[in-house]
Parts: structure tokens; sequence; C-alpha cells
């Protein structure tokens, strides 16, 4: 096969290119150098984005197999190979995020030895250890189907409830406790955004982020790999979307009306610009999109109303963890271009591992399979999955 | 008995001799550039601050319920019981949790280092535990700051208030904030104008108490939301196999 020379892929190979420059800037001249991170800044881009950001959006894994298999809504499984694969990639990407923000990443064992359970941070850290370990193992019959093994297949299968039911606890406890991890800045996070309810916010937006995401990848690589797209999937994405999205904003409304903010979050300031920011990508634009029936059965009002809740909410978890701090710092705090690349490098990676993954396993069975039965596969999704593609059940 | 440092900033005279005889306990280069930088910072752990002719020094708390201790996930930092909160580098995992958990934005980080470590005030916990006062302390002309145990201190603080009540404000600054620390201010001006945080902002509650409430209640979790789920899945999957089985006798009857 000949590689060609794509637009595409000239901007990955740039991408790439800069991220290793900044790679080598950042384990050979260090944080400082590479970051503007500071003394006053501790925490910048790399734990808002690549942490925060990261784990939020690989949240459709826990979403979709809780969907699936815990509420046996089978229409949804068809996106559910998809979901896995974005979490277990999602997981496996911030943890190589995490080794360039630690300062001493090559000590980042000691998590499992100098265990200290007062730390929300160690609650994290194990809760994403062992959860993207059980991801390995949902996501593992992918690639033991393209090999034909059975047997260890078999065994997947049998321990397929432990895992379900292992993988949404620690999804439950980690995306709660990345909110946790704030409630310890009384004094120092903006009070639009400090708040006792931070965990239940954090979960909450989690799983409307899961949803919007497996939207949003579903049409994405239907357009980029020239899949057929189900419609009635996503139809059904996009109800379940539209209900998170009010318990969230009632979650955000009742939390401003109870500590008597809602006199401040309209008047006009620094902050205020950023939450009205968060609050209509995440809120007023996708609810108001998708409460058009017509909007809700079509694939582009979907794919719009599903970008706009992953900005709104990227926008939420940047405003937590860098805008927030701002007033406090006495500092505006803008991101290093190192910084910014090594970010996209990760984020490029995934794109490109997706990509490669979906090529070469069979993350979307129905494909190989003929279209007179791909036509059965519209009325009865289960029929037409080849015999190994519920494998995970 | 634990041990504290009463700091009154009304006899201090500024001459910095704590800052240089902290640099050297610490092993810290210290001349008359650093002299002259107004803020902490990895080489530079208490600062004497100016402002006309008030002075104000800087240097880490040693809070009685330490926020950064609370907040380490490898247990690197911790309040030994004579009083300093000391940090452990070869547990430190680098994620900087502890700086900004500190509510004093005590820690400070070794940016341009490779191995980089936290660094702070650590009451100097080898001389404290030899029995010695702390460097700063020792070398104090005035006695601006004081080395003692923490009760004695509280004791003579609140007199020098009381003897001399037009020379003070009626507060010390660290006996209460954030559930008591061992470092004591005094002082004619709001300790807020040299960068310490409003006592009204941080409150009196300890600070691993905010995250507490929560990391309290995930051993009682887990086992019941492993239950719940461990339930949803059978009862959802029960009702399949009762459908099949269903299924398979109805097939069979038409059969």
């Amino acid at each position: 096969m000949k590689f060609k020379l794509t637009f595409w892929r000239v901007v990955f190979i740039v991408i790439m290119g800069l991220g290793l420059y900044s790679t080598f800037i950042r384990f050979f001249q260090g944080l400082g150098a590479v970051s503007n991170m500071s003394d006053r800044f501790p925490w910048g881009l790399w734990i808002g984005f690549d942490l925060l950001c990261g784990v939020m959006l690989a949240a459709g894994g826990f979403c979709i197999v809780g969907a699936v298999y815990l509420f046996n809504v089978e229409r949804l499984h068809s996106v559910m190979r998809p979901a896995v694969l974005t979490a277990f990639l999602g997981y496996c990407l911030f943890i190589v995020g995490l080794l360039y923000d630690l300062g001493r990443p090559w000590y980042i064992w000691h998590q499992l030895i100098y265990m200290n359970p007062h730390s929300v941070m160690f609650e994290v850290g194990m809760c994403v250890m062992s959860y993207t370990t059980v991801l390995f193992f949902e996501f593992l019959p992918n690639v033991l189907e393209r090999f034909n093994l059975k047997t260890p297949i078999k065994w997947i299968k049998k321990i397929y409830a432990v895992l379900v039911v292992l993988g949404i606890l620690l999804s439950t406890l980690h995306q709660s406790s990345l909110g946790a991890l704030y409630l310890i800045m009384p004094s120092k996070l903006h009070p639009f955004w400090y708040t006792p309810a931070l965990p239940f916010l954090f979960f909450g937006s989690a799983i409307a982020v899961g949803l919007a995401m497996t939207i949003f990848e579903s049409t994405q690589s239907a357009k980029a790999f020239g899949r057929h797209l189900e419609l009635p999937v996503l139809v059904e994405l996009g109800g379940a979307l539209l209900v998170a999205l009010w318990v969230n904003a009632l979650l955000r409304f009742e939390d401003y009306f109870h500590r008597g903010m809602l006199g401040q979050i309209i008047k006009p300031s620094y902050e205020a610009y950023f939450l009205w920011l968060e609050l209509t990508l995440a809120f007023v634009i996708p609810i108001t999109l998708l409460s058009f029936k017509k909007v809700r059965l079509s694939p582009g009002g979907l794919y719009l109303a599903s970008v706009c809740t992953v900005l709104g909410f990227i926008t939420n978890r940047l405003n937590v963890s860098v805008i927030g701090f701002e007033t406090y710092a006495g500092h505006h705090y803008l991101p290093k271009w190192t910084e910014f690349s090594v970010t996209l490098m990760i984020v490029a990676a995934g794109f490109a591992l997706f990509g490669l993954a979906v090529k070469y396993l069979p993350i979307f069975p129905e494909v190989r399979v003929p279209v007179k039965q791909r036509l059965r596969s519209e009325t009865g999704p289960a029929v037409s999955t080849p015999v190994l593609g519920h494998a995970g059940d | 008995m634990s041990k504290a440092l009463l700091y009154d900033s009304t006899i201090c005279i500024g001459c910095k001799l704590c800052e240089g005889a902290c640099a050297q306990q610490n092993r810290l280069p210290y001349d008359d550039k650093i002299a002259a930088e107004p803020v902490q910072s990895a080489h530079k752990f208490t600062v004497v601050l100016a402002k006309d002719d008030k002075f104000m020094r800087r240097l880490c708390m040693h809070c009685e319920h330490p926020a950064c201790a609370s907040a380490c996930p490898v247990g690197a930092l911790h309040k030994t019981k004579e009083g300093p909160v000391v940090y452990d580098v070869w547990k430190c995992i680098g994620c900087r949790y502890c700086m900004v958990a500190c509510a004093f934005a005590q820690p400070k980080y070794e940016w341009h280092s490779l191995n980089p470590r936290v660094r702070k005030c650590t009451m100097c916990p080898d001389r404290v535990v030899a029995g010695k006062q702390t460097a700063c302390a020792e070398i104090c002309p005035t006695g601006a700051t004081k080395f003692g145990e923490r009760d004695d201190l509280i004791k003579e603080a609140q007199g020098r208030i009381r003897q001399n009540p037009s020379n003070y404000l009626p507060r010390i600054y660290g006996l209460n904030e954030i559930g008591g620390t061992s470092v004591f201010i005094l002082s004619s001006m709001n300790v807020e104008e040299y960068g310490y945080p409003a006592s009204a902002k941080i409150g009196d509650t300890p600070m691993p108490e905010y995250t507490g409430q929560v990391m309290s209640k995930v051993p009682d979790f887990i086992p019941v939301w492993t239950l719940v789920l461990g339930g949803i899945y059978w009862i959802s999957h029960r009702r399949e196999e009762v459908a099949a089985a269903e299924a398979e006798e109805k097939n069979g009857s038409a059969k």
C-alpha cells in the first residue's frame, strides 16, 4: 500500500513533530521551561484539560455499558464498542498526559505503596488505575475476535458481569472525586464554581458528556470511515442527552439558588463572562436545539447539539481549574505554546489510534455484514451481529 | 508537647537575619539579590516584607490540621507531634496538590529542576527534636520571632495584647484560622495587607474536613453501590432469561 500525503496527515505530522519537541523540553529542561505554571499557578492546562476534560470525555464508556448491560437497552449495543474504545484510549492517553504533568513521574508507582486514604488525589489515582484495567478487559474481546481466539473470549464473557459492575462503580467514584479534589480550596476557587456540590456536578456532567461524545464519535466515524449511520440509535441518545442536560441545569440552578448566588451570576465580571459562555454552550444552545423534534430527528441537529454540549462542559472544567483561580492568584495564566502542543499531540494520537482500531478491529461489526443482513439489522439490531458480536455479553 | 513560633511584628526591625539563618540552615543560597526578593520561593522559605516602617514575616504556618498533608496522595507531608509539618522528598510524585490545597500558599516548587522538590519552611525539625529552637528564632536580635511551647506562646501573646492594647490589633492570627496553626502573628496592622488570607475567608474549619466529609463516605458507598449495580444487573438479566424461556415455551407449543 502506498502512503498518500493528505492534508490531515500533514497536520498530524506537524502536530507530532512539535509535540516531540515539547516532550524533549519537558524532560530535559523541566516543567518551568515547558509551561507557564508557577508557584502562583501550580496547576495549568494539563490538569485542566488533559485530566479533568480527558476523563469526562471518556465517560461514554461507562454510560453506554451501563445502559446496555444494566438496563438492557439492546438498541444501544451497536455504539457500545466505539464507546468502550474511546474510554480505553481516553484513559491510556490521560495517563500519558499525567506523566508529563507529574514532577516526578518515575515515582508514580508510589501511589500503590505509600497510600494516604484521606487524600482525594489518592482515590482518583487508584480509581483511574483500576478502571483502566477494567476497560482493558472490556476492550480485549475486540482484539481476541480479530485473531479468532475463542477460548479467552469465553473467559472474559464469564467475568463480564463483574467487569460491568466494577467499571460503573469505579467511574462513579472517580468522576465525582475529580470534583471533590477542589473541595479543599474554598478560599481560592471563585464562588461561581466552588460549591460543596462539586462531586455531584462533576458526575452529572460526565454522564451528559458521555452521551454527547457517543453521538459525536458515531457521526464523525460514519463520515470519516464511510459507514452507515444508525439514526434511531442517535435519536435515542439525543433524547437521553436532553434529559441529562435538564438534570444538570436543574442541579446548577439549585446550587446557585441555595447559595444565594443568582444575583451575582447575572452581574458582568471577568468570571461572569466565562460562566455565561459555559452556560450558553452547555445548556442554552443544546437544550433549545434538542427541544425541537425536527432537530432531535436529524443527524446534523444531533451532531451540533452534542458538539455544543461537549464544548460547554470543557469550558466548565477549564473554568473550575483555571479561570476560577485567576482572581485569587492575581495573575492571568495563559498556557505556553509547548503546553498546548503536548495536549494537541495527545489528542491527535487519540484520533489516530481510534482510526487504526476501527480499521483493524471489529469495532463497527456491521460493516462486514452483507447488505441483505444489514437491512434486517434495521428491524432488529442484534440479529445481524456476527456470532462473536456479543462476545462481551 | 507541641512547639510553635510567635512572631510579633511590632518589635521586628526588618533586619532580615532570620532570612539568612533560614537559608543557611536549609543550605540555600543567600546574597543581597535574594534578600531583596519580596516573595517566597523554592530558594526562600521565609521573607520579611516591609510597608512604610512596618514589617511582616511570612513563613509556613504549620497548621494543626494541615491541608497539604491530607491532600498528598502518597503521604509525603505530615504533621509531627513536636509541631513541624515536614516533607519526605523520597515519597513525593510531584502532583502539586499540596500547593493548590494550602490556604497560605506556602509549598513552593523547583520548577526548573529535572527532579523537582516541593520546598517550604519545615520549622527546623532536626533542631526542634534535639530540643533547640529554630534557626530564625535563635538569631532574632529583638525576640520578634520567639520559639516555645504552643500553649505558653498563646498565653504570652494574649498577655502582650492585654498589657499594651494600643499597640496591637486585638487578635492572634493563627490561633483559630483553619483550626489553628503553630505560628502566631501579632500585629498593629491587618496581616491581610501582607498577603495573608483574610480570617473571614479561610474560616476556622480545619481544611481536611472539606474533603474528609466526602472521603469518609467512600468506604460505605463502595459496598452499597456495588450491591445496587449488581442487583440491577441481576434483575434485568433475569428478566431476559425469563423472556427467553417463555418464548421457547411458546415456540414449543406452537409446534
